[in-house]
């Protein structure tokens, strides 16, 4: 008997990547799986899984299934894509200078004038006049 | 965000972002607050939240951090990330509006 298409590898692999790819663009866009990806994890949790069991039957039954080859490539693939999101998450993120020399409460704000996104001036002046307080949220751009 | 300005509080985002990047920025994301552009890091370094080469072309940026100034321009409340995945959440930066008084 000719062996079957192994699907679990391909699919398992599949969420790998969506593990992978989906955390900029869906879930950083939510506090709740942002700060923690767990959702992330989790998928990396069932990908892994689904790919454990399509290798393990590849070379259990290899009469049946197909995909001791591919299996065992995609599996390396999948540790390697996991160990850079983990890494990227708990390391990488985390470069980033002391806050030492950050402005502390009870600091005079230091007044500035900025251009908006249509090219006029924006005093900090202006800002705080018509408002109780003005929050300023520095982010590093290119998003 | 409207609970931003229910309260009389205004949201300013600030990074070295040209006026066409936040444009672009704002509109695909429908952010309606004002973008504010720093690309000589001037007043980033004023308020000491310089993350240096760290943009894509080794540029120096600004690193994720959020100020809250009083119309007395008094910084009232600071939140510094060390990661920079994880900014202030939108309940913390109202509860320390809400210890504003006045």
């Amino acid at each position: 008997m000719k062996p079957h298409w192994n699907v679990a590898i391909w699919a398992g692999f599949a969420i790998v990547i969506v593990a992978l790819v989906s955390y900029i663009p869906i879930f950083a866009l939510f506090p709740v799986t942002r700060d923690v990806p767990w959702a992330n994890y989790l998928l990396f949790l069932v990908g892994g899984g689904l790919l454990t069991v399509g290798v393990r039957r590849a070379f259990r039954d290899p009469e049946h299934y197909r995909g001791k080859i591919s299996g065992s490539i995609l599996g390396a693939l999948s540790v390697i894509l996991c160990g850079f999101f983990v890494g990227s998450i708990l390391y990488f993120a985390k470069q980033i200078p002391s806050a030492e020399s950050a402005l502390r409460p009870g600091q005079t704000a230091p007044p500035f004038v900025l251009q908006d996104t249509t090219g006029k001036q924006v005093a900090s002046s202006d800002l705080l006049k018509g408002h109780r307080a003005v929050v300023l949220v520095f982010y590093r751009g290119y998003w | 965000m409207g609970e931003f300005h229910d309260r009389g509080v205004e949201v300013v985002a600030i990074s070295v972002d040209s006026p066409v990047e936040s444009r672009k920025l704002c509109q695909s994301r429908g952010y309606s607050f004002p973008f504010l552009s720093d690309p000589n890091t001037e007043v980033i370094r004023q308020y000491g939240v310089l993350h240096p080469k760290a943009g894509e072309d080794g540029q120096d940026v600004a690193r994720p951090a959020e100020f809250l100034v009083d119309n007395a321009g008094t910084i009232r409340w600071v939140n510094l990330t060390d990661d920079i995945r994880v900014r202030a959440r939108p309940e913390a930066v109202l509860g320390a509006i809400g210890r504003l008084g006045g």
